[in-house]
């Protein structure tokens, strides 16, 4: 079945040379963008049941053999991380396409969007799939080239801000990865993943050491872990709403996926745990006291995003079985809460005008169902038991009582107060922007809007609304299917620790 | 493989010509910077490979040909950079369009924060309209409003 392998990729990438050539037809372009995305998630599915029953599939890209060639490699972390980035870019898309309808921009400078997700797509699903260090550098600046283009979309004034810093910092990220594979390709002669995997053995300590070092730098800046974390909230709330949502969920992610992917495989020694706790700490504290600084409600989600982040390098710097598993239920469980919160929160920002906490009121009764769809993944995000939040931090905190190292305990105490004060920061949206009286200040159209409530509705188009709900039911799901998705993720970090499925799919004959 | 001491040089000097001007507020000497520092890892890939003839079967003895493998990953670098030098391009003169610069500027929410701690009150000690638009960094010096 590894013929499917593939696919993610080329759907995708397909669809995009289709759309730009179909610039004039918004039409023809939106159903193309849709059909590719719905492909890609059947596909990705597909992969998921394939990986879980026969293992790991690998496909040798052009018929050469590794590691003369590059290789595509979909183990069971590649596979579920692909379902899932591929659920919410579909969800995204639609809500992305009866955003455009409602605005009546059909013809518009946006032409370029759909091309552009749909490349945005190809380069994470590259990035997931790579079993070849330089492939995964190429999915990373597809995704990010792509992300350029997306986040300065429209080139207002404030768009051009924020997009330079949010450049000019994905290039040095960019620089630091590209030298990291100068340096790893000199040092092994080769960059093949599953090959490097044993030749890392051979090197001497200290290059290794600075190997690690670069790469964990590189992605570091891409996961946005703390002192690498403050390009995030300045760039991804300017950006429209949901590619805002697609960039908080998948971007990121990619980051620390390639964070899991190269600990466990190249450097399985576990030398640097210690830096990484601490590192996972000070993501979540430090991230979490911005957000509770925040009076903008995609400012404070940002800042939440990265203090989450903290929770899976906690689990990658535990190297157990049991952390890696809860790192990767997290993982999946905060894709869909984060883009949830961030499609909920642009159509908040529909509904009332703005999304600062100061201006935003009485959303509650004016729009019950745009509270609902906030207050759970809200509450999911927070932790709160009977959701996915509560369970991926359960196993990661039991993960980290089991390691029972001292800097664990401390990490432990360190990330139930960052749950609490995620909850502390939601309650206070909740508050300003639900819960009180509409504010006295508030502008004109909006309060007109509340004088004839029973004519409100029609301002949220269905479009937008209904893959938010798809979403938060999404999400809702997880927890019903939290015990068999644990089991799926125990697996897939046995096979990421013990590293010989991975090595022995690539080369079944041993590694040259 | 011994490194050879020039291209070692060449590349200290390039990563050191990026990175100065990387830190540079122009988003213009930021793009210089940028393709000084792509080229620097360009020579430091092309340093890792082995030097040598062309790598053709038949006309090179197979232990004198030079490694192609860092050869094809510069080329594929190079097309990179040449986008995004491209991209930043645009960037910086719409920039120039809208604002009269290129400057790369300090975060609006930051500065109001950074006034506000001057002024020593808390982010919630007065109502803040926070749709300010981001004012010019004209009036503030360069230097002084980085991190």
């Amino acid at each position: 079945m590894s013929h499917l392998v593939p696919l993610p990729v080329i759907i995708p990438l397909l669809g995009a040379a289709l759309t730009l050539m179909m610039a004039r037809a918004p039409r023809a372009q939106r159903a193309v963008s849709v059909i590719a995305l719905t492909a890609t998630l059947v596909v990705a599915a597909a992969l998921l049941a394939v990986t879980f029953v026969e293992g790991p599939q690998v496909v040798a890209v052009g018929g050469w053999a590794p590691p003369l060639g590059i290789v595509l490699v979909a183990d069971k972390l590649a596979a579920l991380m692909l379902v899932v980035s591929a659920a919410v870019t579909l969800c995204v898309l639609v809500y992305s396409i009866g955003q455009g309808l409602a605005d009546g921009s059909d013809e518009t400078p946006l032409s370029i969007y759909h091309p552009t997700y749909l490349v945005l797509t190809a380069g994470v699903t590259n990035a997931f799939l790579s079993g070849d260090l330089f492939n995964l550098y190429v999915g990373f600046e597809v995704l990010l080239v792509a992300s350029y283009v997306l986040l300065t979309l429209g080139s207002t004034e404030n768009r051009i801000r924020a997009g330079t810093t949010y450049v000019v910092v994905s290039l040095l990220s960019s620089v630091i990865f590209l030298s990291a594979l100068g340096l790893v390709y000199a040092s092994t002669g080769t960059l093949n993943m599953a090959q490097l995997a044993g030749r890392f053995d051979e090197l001497p300590d200290n290059l290794r050491l600075i190997l690690q070092g670069m790469l964990l730098l590189a992605f570091g800046i891409k996961a946005a872990v703390f002192p690498l974390s403050a390009w995030l909230p300045d760039s991804y709330p300017t950006a429209p709403a949901p590619v805002t949502a697609v960039f908080a969920g998948l971007l990121t992610k990619v980051g620390v996926y390639a964070i899991i992917r190269t600990e466990t495989l190249l450097f399985p020694d576990g030398r640097i745990t210690d830096v990484l706790m601490v590192i996972a700490l000070l993501t979540m504290v430090v991230g979490i006291l911005g957000a509770v600084a925040q009076s903008d409600i995609k400012r404070l989600l940002s800042f939440t995003l990265i203090s989450h982040i903290g929770y899976m390098v906690f689990g990658v710097a535990l190297t157990s079985v049991s952390g890696l598993s809860g790192a990767i239920f997290y993982i999946a469980h905060h894709i869909t809460i984060q883009t949830a919160l961030f499609l909920a929160a642009g159509l908040v920002e529909r509904r009332g005008g703005t999304t600062s906490l100061e201006r935003l009121g009485g959303l509650a009764r004016v729009a019950p169902l745009l509270s609902v769809l906030f207050f759970v993944p809200a509450l999911n995000l927070a932790g709160i038991p009977p959701f996915s939040g509560f369970l991926g931090k359960l196993g990661l905190l039991q993960a980290g009582v089991d390691d029972a190292g001292p800097l664990a305990w401390v990490v432990v105490a360190g990330g139930v107060l960052t749950s609490l004060l995620t909850l502390y920061a939601i309650g206070r949206v909740w508050n300003l922007a639900f819960w009180r009286a509409p504010h006295p200040d508030v502008p004109r159209d909006e309060a007109e809007a509340e004088a004839e409530p029973e004519q409100s509705t029609p301002m949220l188009p269905k479009l937008m609304v209904a893959p938010t709900c798809a979403l938060v039911a999404f999400s809702v799901a997880l927890t019903f299917v939290a015990g068999p998705l644990f089991e799926f993720t125990s697996e897939a970090a046995e096979d990421l620790l013990t590293r010989t499925p991975y090595i022995e799919a690539v080369f079944p004959d041993g590694a040259p | 493989m011994t490194p050879n001491l020039v291209y070692v040089i060449v590349i200290g000097v390039l990563f050191g010509a990026g990175v100065s001007l990387l830190l540079e507020r122009t988003l213009t000497r930021v793009l210089i910077g940028v393709i000084l520092l792509g080229n620097g890892v360009n020579v430091l890939i092309l340093m890792g490979g082995m030097p040598g003839t062309p790598p053709i079967v038949g006309e090179t003895a197979q232990d004198r040909m030079s490694d192609s493998l860092p050869q094809a990953m510069i080329l594929t670098a190079i097309v990179i950079t040449l986008g995004i030098t491209a991209f930043l391009l645009a960037l910086a003169y719409r920039s120039w369009q809208l604002l009269g610069h290129d400057e790369v500027q300090d975060d609006a929410e930051d500065r109001r924060i950074m006034d506000l701690a001057e002024r020593d009150e808390g982010p919630h000690a007065k109502e803040h309209d926070s749709d300010d638009p981001p004012t010019p960094v004209d009036d503030v010096a360069p230097g002084r409003a980085g991190r």
